[in-house]
């Protein structure tokens, strides 16, 4: 049996390369991505823990996150759009109106 | 070193080079479908775990269709190859060592976590879909209703965010 | 007793007086506010007398003391506003009354062509509400609320002429000097509180009575308070070294020295003493620090006197001198004596003054007596009332001022400490008392007319100004018979009246009955003596040889020139004192503390408030990326503070 603790493991190393993805990329888009990149670890470190105490709570609870996912990729990638209708840039730089 | 272990250490392997190529990639199009790769890799470690309905699901919404939302959006906006721009100075020199320290902090407090938890033996799959189909409609209903309410403004907001402006 | 019941008629009179005066009588025809103000004052004395008449024949004589309602409750402290009744205050109130009543009918006809009629008024009676306040408080603390009263009504009156830039000088200067007095005046009162529990008179005195004499030479408790006590009355009554203001307080109108600088206001030091007598009897350093700066005092202004050319200026400094032989007779034990001598002083001084505003007005305002001369025959009732304050203060016998003095210096002769020194030195001021008083006489009324007949019409004053002066002079004379000592063929009745309140000051020093009177027959005799001496002196000088005197400022130029300009006592203070107080509140209060801490450390928190947000601003960059390494950081925090019992062992920082 693979330990559990493999898995968190893997979790946070997904977890963190989300993070580095999420600070170093200057592509909307791709920060987005890397979002879904860290809901997907965490939804890794959910599925393990239902499974190392035996308790389904924790799928049910990723089945709702996937469901939240989806919902704030369909309304992000909607501002997305705008922002690169408006900027002509899909640079995240580029967008800093709100410069004091 | 069981079948199991030798297929996690597979699928995780998976999982980590789609993630870095996710962060190296140059091309919007290229990290998105080095996403879907660690989609598909994850789905792969939910089907080792024994949530087979979860790993399904993975596929058919996130793979099928968030991803291929992201790509048509990349496809719609012809998102070109990122321009190296650097106005931040703060994620200029801080952004690495702090990004270290949170894995860091992430990595102390997994090892210093009970080991209870670390090697608890799995009795098998316990993933029953009707199981989990009557927690979801019992226990859970009332977030489950919540949900097709937020599924209802989100699509609320796209079409209206989405709208050709008036000439 | 329907007015000893109600005794605060007495103050309340005069208040009234100068809320309407000052209220209404801008507008008012001169005759309105003399109804006001006049009527105030003699309705006042006239209750004064009833309320006398009433201790005297109907109480016989016991204190009256009566509460009238509470002022201060402070924990066990009560300072009430009540008034008391004993035979120093009769005395006491009687003078300030009556004498006041005096000067303010001469007033009307003085300040006539003056501006700011009613003002005048109006203060003069603001005065006489806080004098009866002063006199008839029944504490300390009510006391000195008349004490710091009469000395904003100085003020007010020193600078009454305010245009004028060197009356509104005097004005702060008297407030001033009162002031560094009062500090004095005000320690005092808190140590005896602090010793005592209480400020009320009979409380303070009933229980200091049993406590043990200090030594000489020994500052205990008491004998602290009563020489911080003292040193409010040095700047209340211009002695050493706050003697300053008096002189320059001739700025104000002539009444107004009469009132204030002659009979009352300047007098409080020495009613204080006097009241306090019980504890000063108890600290026999106090009393013969009182004595020695008294009698110092006295010689010091006398010798000022001598050479001063200002009419009003010379009678200042004759009024610093009397004030400094009371204080010696307070201070030799004699306090009735020193009393006396307050009550023959308001008369016959008052008198002088009013006399020499007379003269000034006849003159049309020349004040300088080297431009006077010869006027005897013009004015005459004015010369011969001054002639009889003159005779009174230079201790002529039979006048006023004979028996007083006599009465001091005799008790001053009879002190066992240094008596024979101070008795020396006080002779000696008479004889220069007499000398500058005869003086002042033969210059202005008598010699040459030095003076130009075409711009001054000399004329005599009017009946209002003059009647008071008669009243006055009358006094001078009749003032003294009082206390007649036995063996003159009186009764002393003056001492025994006041002995209830002051204790008796019969020679204690062990000298038999008929050797007393033997020995104040002498020294009276030596004192009549003395007095001639003066008079003929300043006969010689001014009458018979007219150009000796300039001859000899001319020899003894040093000495002149000092006396001329009153021992450089005003350069010496602002030197030594006023100067360094002004560059420390320029360059250290202003400079350092206001500008720089002060104002700084407001300005600084303004400035710090800005540069703060100065700097968080630069959070605000609109950047997304800074952004999005706050959210990391932000992470870290929420982490490290959720697992810190996990993370810390790793990091090395907690102990398990």
């Amino acid at each position: 049996m693979v330990p559990t603790s493999y898995y968190l493991i893997l979790s946070a190393i997904l977890f963190g390369l989300g993070v580095v993805a999420f600070v170093f990329r200057r592509n909307i888009i791709t920060i987005f991505m890397s979002i879904e990149l860290m809901l997907n670890a965490v939804n890794l470190a959910f599925v393990a823990f239902s499974q190392a105490l035996n308790k389904l709570d924790g799928q049910v609870f990723v089945l709702f996150v996937i469901v939240v996912a989806a919902a704030e990729a369909a309304v992000g990638l909607g501002i997305i759009i705008l922002i690169a209708r408006n900027r002509r840039s899909l640079n995240v730089e580029r967008v800093d109106l709100l410069k004091l | 070193m069981t079948a199991a272990v030798i297929i996690f250490f597979v699928l995780a392997a998976i999982a980590v080079l789609g993630a870095l190529s996710l962060i190296f990639q140059k091309h919007p199009i290229h990290s998105a479908l080095s996403l879907i790769v660690v989609m598909v890799a994850l789905a792969g470690l939910y089907l080792l775990m024994g949530a087979e309905f979860v790993a399904a699901v993975q596929i058919i919404v996130y793979g099928g269709a968030i991803m291929v939302l992201f790509v048509f959006v990349i496809m719609l906006l012809n998102a070109e190859a990122e321009e190296r721009t650097d106005f931040s100075k703060l994620a200029k020199f801080a952004g690495l060592p702090l990004t270290l320290a949170l894995l860091g902090a992430l990595a102390a407090v997994m090892i210093r976590a009970r080991p209870g938890v670390a090697n608890a033996a799995h009795p098998g799959s316990l993933a029953d879909t009707r199981a989990l189909s009557t927690m979801l409609f019992t226990n859970f209903v009332y977030p489950f209703e919540l949900t097709s309410f937020l599924i209802l403004v989100a699509i609320l907001g796209a079409i209206v965010l989405a709208q050709r402006e008036p000439k | 007793m329907p007015i000893l019941e109600h005794l605060w008629i007495i103050p309340l009179l005069p208040l009234l007086g100068c809320a309407i005066n000052g209220l209404f009588g801008e507008k008012w025809p001169h005759k309105a506010v003399n109804w006001v103000a006049l009527g105030a004052t003699g309705l006042s004395f006239a209750f004064a007398l009833e309320a006398v008449r009433e201790f005297i024949f109907v109480r016989h004589e016991q204190l009256f003391h009566k509460e009238f309602f509470d002022w201060i409750v402070a924990g066990s402290f009560r300072g009430g506003f009540d008034l008391q009744m004993d035979q120093l205050t009769v005395v006491m109130v009687l003078v300030v009354t009556g004498v006041g009543f005096l000067i303010h009918i001469y007033s009307t006809g003085y300040m006539a062509h003056e501006g700011g009629y009613y003002r005048f008024f109006s203060y003069m009676n603001l005065f006489m509400f806080f004098m009866l306040i002063l006199v008839l408080a029944a504490n300390y603390v009510l006391l000195f609320v008349g004490w710091e009263g009469v000395g904003l009504c100085s003020y007010l009156l020193i600078g009454f002429y305010f245009l004028r830039k060197s009356a509104s000088d005097a004005g702060k200067k008297a407030f001033i000097a009162n002031r560094i007095g009062d500090f004095g005046f005000m320690l005092g009162m808190f140590l005896l509180f602090r010793t005592f529990g209480t400020l009320d008179f009979v409380q303070v005195f009933s229980k200091a009575g049993p406590l043990p004499h200090e030594a000489m030479g020994q500052v205990g408790t008491l004998t602290a308070a009563c020489l911080l006590i003292f040193m409010g009355a040095c700047g209340k009554s211009a002695q050493l070294p706050l003697y300053v203001w008096l002189p320059d307080a001739m700025e104000g109108p002539t009444p107004v020295s009469a009132l204030i600088h002659a009979a009352t206001m300047v007098t409080a030091g020495v009613y204080v003493v006097a009241r306090s007598h019980v504890l000063f009897i108890h600290a026999p350093t106090a009393m013969f620090v009182v004595a020695v700066i008294g009698c110092a005092t006295a010689f010091f202004a006398a010798t000022i006197g001598l050479v001063q050319t200002d009419i009003k200026r010379v009678l200042a400094y004759s009024t610093v001198s009397q004030l400094g032989y009371m204080f010696l007779g307070c201070g030799v034990g004699a306090f009735s004596a020193g009393i006396f001598h307050l009550m023959t002083h308001a008369f016959f001084k008052a008198l002088l003054f009013l006399a020499a505003g007379s003269v000034i007005h006849a003159m049309g305002g020349e004040q300088d007596m080297r431009h006077m001369g010869g006027l005897a025959g013009k004015i005459k009732i004015t010369y011969l009332t001054m002639l009889s304050a003159t005779l009174a203060i230079s201790g002529a016998p039979l006048f006023a001022g004979f028996f007083s003095k006599d009465a001091i210096l005799f008790h001053s002769y009879l002190s066992p400490e240094h008596g024979g020194i101070l008795y020396g030195v006080g002779l000696f001021t008479a004889l220069l008392t007499a000398f500058y008083m005869f003086r002042l006489m033969f210059l202005t009324f008598h010699g040459k007319q030095r003076y130009d007949e075409h711009h001054v019409h000399v004329h005599e004053s009017p009946w209002n100004m003059l009647g008071p002066l008669v009243i006055l002079g009358i006094l001078s004379f009749i003032g003294g018979w009082f206390a007649l000592p036995e063996f003159w063929g009186g009764t002393d009745s003056f001492a025994n009246f006041l002995a209830p309140a002051l204790g008796s000051s019969e020679a204690a020093s062990g000298v038999s009955e008929a050797a007393a009177h033997s020995l104040q027959m002498t020294l009276a005799g030596v004192a009549v003596f003395t007095a001639l001496l003066g008079f003929l002196v300043a006969f010689w000088l001014y009458i018979r040889q007219p150009g000796k005197p300039e001859e000899l400022a001319k020899s003894l130029k040093g000495a002149y020139t000092t006396l001329l300009n009153k021992y450089y006592v005003d350069e010496l203070y602002a030197a030594v004192v006023v100067k360094p107080l002004l560059w420390i509140s320029t360059n250290v209060l202003w400079k350092v503390v206001d500008v720089g801490v002060i104002d700084g450390t407001v300005n600084g928190i303004a400035d710090g408030a800005r540069s703060i947000g100065d700097a968080v601003r630069h959070t605000q960059s609109g950047n997304t990326r800074s952004y999005a390494v706050w959210v990391v950081i932000g992470a870290l925090i929420v982490l490290a503070i959720i697992f810190w019992p996990v993370i810390g062992p790793a990091m090395g920082m907690v102990p398990r």
